[in-house]
């Protein structure tokens, strides 16, 4: 495909690609990278508050890490809201958003 | 530094470091305690918003939250607070217990690090250096020398209560 030079404004909306009705789409809970808190406390709260494997929670942190954000749940959005708020009280900075 | 003895995450804090402990954890008592002012960039850290593209419903969000929230950092902090020898001593947590110094020393080194402005290539050896090279009775000297205290004393209770 060639790409084509985009005007700076896109008198139309760019068609959405996504066949998902917005309603069902999962909501997701992301955690972002901070310079303060320890890889090793980030992947400790990931196994105490989802239960995850020590190798899944550490590929998590790690994406954190490199990546600035990893998702680290999905599912209905008052679930995440929760989770999100529980990440909070374990001082990582969670935000919840929709797939 | 903590260590694993038993079932139980143990450390022996000099009077200095029960001190520095106790004067970290009044002032974030003291800060969360006030209404929050979300201007201030620690509070924004400490609660963070839930949606940072939707500021309204990340308000509703606050309402409903924010007072557990505050409520469980103050009552963490209180505990470490409670726990510290005075004068120095052996600390010995259970595993509760050192749930709850995680989480409260979490917030000491948000706090701090934010006001220190501490960033993901910042090199504290450095920035000490650094400091003490500018002003060795500066502020900034002694707040960094916490910093890196805190963060070391975090690491090792991560460490003796999990495993690694």
């Amino acid at each position: 495909m060639v790409r084509m030079a985009a005007p700076l404004t896109s008198p139309v909306e760019t068609p959405d690609i996504d066949e998902v009705p917005a309603t069902d789409r999962p909501w997701l809970t992301i955690v972002h990278n901070d310079p303060v808190n320890l890889m090793n406390y980030v992947t400790w709260v990931f196994q105490k508050l989802f239960g995850y494997s020590r190798e899944k929670a550490e590929k998590l942190m790690l994406d954190v890490h490199h990546k600035g954000r990893a998702i680290v749940s999905s599912g209905a959005r008052e679930r995440m809201e929760h989770d999100a708020s529980r990440l909070h009280a374990y001082g990582l900075w969670a935000t919840v958003d929709q797939s | 530094m903590f260590t694993r003895k038993g079932s139980g995450c143990v450390a022996r804090l000099d009077a200095v470091e029960a001190e520095v402990l106790r004067d970290v954890l009044n002032e974030v008592m003291e800060l969360v305690a006030e209404d929050l002012d979300r201007a201030d960039p620690v509070v924004a850290r400490l609660f963070p918003d839930f949606y940072p593209r939707d500021l309204e419903t990340s308000g509703e969000l606050h309402r409903y939250t924010d007072d557990d929230l505050k409520a469980a950092k103050l009552e963490q902090a209180g505990a470490v607070l409670g726990a510290l020898p005075r004068g120095g001593g052996v600390v010995r947590l259970d595993e509760e217990e050192a749930e709850t110094w995680l989480r409260a020393l979490t917030d000491a080194r948000l706090a701090l690090g934010m006001r220190l402005d501490v960033r993901d290539d910042t090199n504290l050896e450095a920035e000490i250096d650094d400091a003490v090279l500018a002003d060795p009775t500066s502020p900034r000297v002694q707040q960094l020398s916490v910093y890196a205290f805190l963060t070391l004393l975090q690491a090792s209770l991560v460490e003796a209560l999990a495993g690694y």
